[in-house]
């Protein structure tokens, strides 16, 4: 800081804009930043374009371009529409629930109370531990015969016999959206925290001067002013849950009977399992269509609520 | 405010408090617990928080059958390099879009932000085809360069926001005290930015020590797989081994779980502002 002060008493006269001349250092120091970006992400991308056009397999080493037949395949593959309907299902369901849960958890962390750092920090747990362990603890949490949750349920009273959770068609969806919210909410909750923090307080307390009511100053104050928080999280979440692979993968497999097949759980095994790779791409290709949709939909819409906010 | 807090709020208060410690904490308690506790204790019908009798032989397992520190010691090497490339790489971009006069800046961090959403089972098969031309299955680079293009786009994105918190005076006096491009950012912003490299690091190290899907995809032995991999195939033949995978849980959790808390507070406003404030 003392070469701050004694430059500052020379003067200089002041360049417009940024200090620093852009053109060739920040070629050179962006320069690896792109060419990470460029291999690993934009090039499979536009490879698996030109891949889902062809039949290329593995096994029958056939590499001829078909053009759109893979997608007139999809099309009419109910594989590929039951791994849609259940990704849609998935993402919407933990979405939903883990933005009203966690917007639930940050208003009781806004407040004052004893003990709250603990609270803070242990609501780091779920977000830092491996997809992969969360995926078996939840099997061993649910399991149908010794599981922890099947015996609290039965000594509640809240069911009469064993539930097979994950190991039935009926319910193994429902566990893995449980799992995925257990997971995500606790940081959903810490990142929905930080926008209610920015919230002028004297704000809240005038509403309540003038005698409104707890749940008065939720519903017209903190709420609106939460909502583009509250959008764009969701938005990250949403696009976050749409790629679900690891959870089902390891803790159904997609089973039992197709009931928790996802889009990339289907991509995976048409890539990695039949080899093939030009209809695997069709599929994932898809996919990644979907979700430039979702995203297209909630900037829309997110848009239009700051343009109507202003 | 506290004050005018009547005893039904504070009960509620507290009570969703008590809730969400639990729901945080209780699974990894029970698996904590469970990686103590004998098999015939897990299935006696009985299930006991306390471990009793108290046994290790979970961890004996996971570590002598199942050789579980090969898989560690895989994921250290991955998790750590891409750590420093991702830093690396990541403060030179970042440090780019911070302090040079570069046109389109925010166009171009968007376009980096919106990298890290692509799902990645669409590059996975691509990516597949080039390692295999290039011979590059079962390396540790294959995931190392997969993983720093993971991590780079939220490392990017923190430390843009760390810099351009950096008071600007402090770039013209070193500019005229002669110091070149590179060694303001060697030597002058680096330094004042150590806090936030070391959560950025942490955060990079936690995406490839947790990934998942590249780690399958390219690996098929022992020598190479990491942790996940190694944990979605602990199974038995006849039955699912529950204590030998909570032993291991907690041996790659636990580690994570007390660097995260020893960081929290960084983390937290690190994430926070790259996530939402923009």
């Amino acid at each position: 800081m003392t070469a701050a002060a004694t430059v500052s008493s020379v003067r200089r006269p002041r360049r417009l804009g940024r200090a620093l001349p852009g053109a060739f250092w920040g070629l050179i120091l962006l320069t690896p930043a792109f060419v990470s970006l460029a291999s690993v992400s934009f090039y499979p991308i536009v490879n698996g374009l030109n891949l889902s056009l062809t039949n290329t397999s593995l096994i029958t080493q056939d590499q001829d371009f078909t053009g759109l037949s893979n997608y007139v395949q999809l099309w009419g593959d109910p594989q590929f529409w039951n791994a849609w309907w259940h990704t849609m299902w998935f993402t919407a369901a933990s979405t939903v629930l883990e933005t009203v849960i966690g917007l639930g958890m940050a208003l009781i962390l806004c407040e004052a109370f004893k003990g709250r750092g603990l609270v803070r920090a242990a609501m780091l747990v779920p977000w830092a531990m491996p997809t992969v362990v969360t995926s078996k603890m939840f099997g061993w949490l649910f399991d149908g015969q010794n599981g922890i949750i099947n015996y609290l349920l039965l000594h509640a009273g809240l069911i009469d016999q064993n539930v097979n959770w994950y190991g039935s068609p009926d319910t193994a969806m429902i566990t893995i959206i449980i799992a995925d919210v257990w997971k995500t909410t606790p940081f959903m909750a810490l990142l929905l925290l930080t926008g209610l923090q920015t919230v002028p307080i004297s704000l809240i307390e005038a509403a309540r001067m003038d005698g409104a009511k707890g749940w008065i100053t939720f519903w017209h104050i903190r709420l609106p002013l939460l909502m583009p928080t509250l959008l764009i999280a969701g938005l990250f979440r949403a696009l976050d849950a749409f790629r679900v692979f690891d959870l089902v993968y390891v803790l159904t497999g997609g089973g039992p009977a197709d009931s928790t097949e996802t889009l990339s759980t289907l991509s995976y095994k048409v890539l990695f399992s039949t080899l093939q790779f030009g209809y695997g791409s069709a599929v994932s290709t898809a996919m990644f269509i979907t979700e430039g949709i979702i995203a297209l939909v909630f900037v829309v819409y997110l848009v239009r609520q700051i343009r109507r906010a202003q | 405010m506290n004050e005018t807090r009547s005893p039904l709020q504070s009960f509620v208060i507290y009570a969703g408090a008590l809730l969400i410690l639990v729901w945080s904490g209780g699974p990894f308690i029970w698996q904590f617990s469970t990686s103590f506790q004998l098999d015939k204790m897990l299935t006696s019908g009985s299930p006991s928080l306390i471990p009793h009798p108290f046994t290790l032989e979970h961890y004996y397992n996971a570590f002598v059958e199942k050789q579980l520190h090969r898989y560690v010691w895989n994921s250290l090497v991955v998790s750590l390099a891409t750590t420093f490339l991702c830093l690396f790489v990541g403060s030179l971009a970042a440090f780019a879009l911070s302090r040079l006069n570069i046109k389109g800046r925010f166009g171009i961090l968007m376009v980096i932000l919106s990298v890290s959403m692509f799902p990645q089972i669409a590059l996975v098969g691509p990516l597949y085809l080039v390692a295999t031309n290039l011979g590059l299955l079962d390396t540790y680079t294959a995931l190392i360069i997969t993983y720093l293009a993971l991590g780079l786009p939220l490392v990017t994105w923190v430390l843009f926001g760390y810099f351009e918190t950096l008071p600007r005076e402090i770039d013209e006096a070193a500019r005229m005290d002669g110091v070149s491009v590179p060694g303001l950012l060697w030597r002058i912003i680096l330094p004042m930015s150590l806090p936030s490299l070391v959560t950025t690091g942490l955060l990079a190290f936690i995406t490839a020590w947790n990934e998942f899907l590249f780690a399958l995809a390219f690996t098929s032995n022992i020598d190479r797989q990491t942790i996940p991999v190694g944990i979605a195939n602990f199974t038995n033949l006849y039955y699912v081994p529950w204590g030998d995978i909570a032993a291991a849980s907690a041996v790659v959790t636990v580690p994570l779980i007390l660097l995260v808390l020893f960081f929290q507070r960084h983390i937290i406003e690190g994430l926070t502002q790259g996530g939402v404030k923009e």
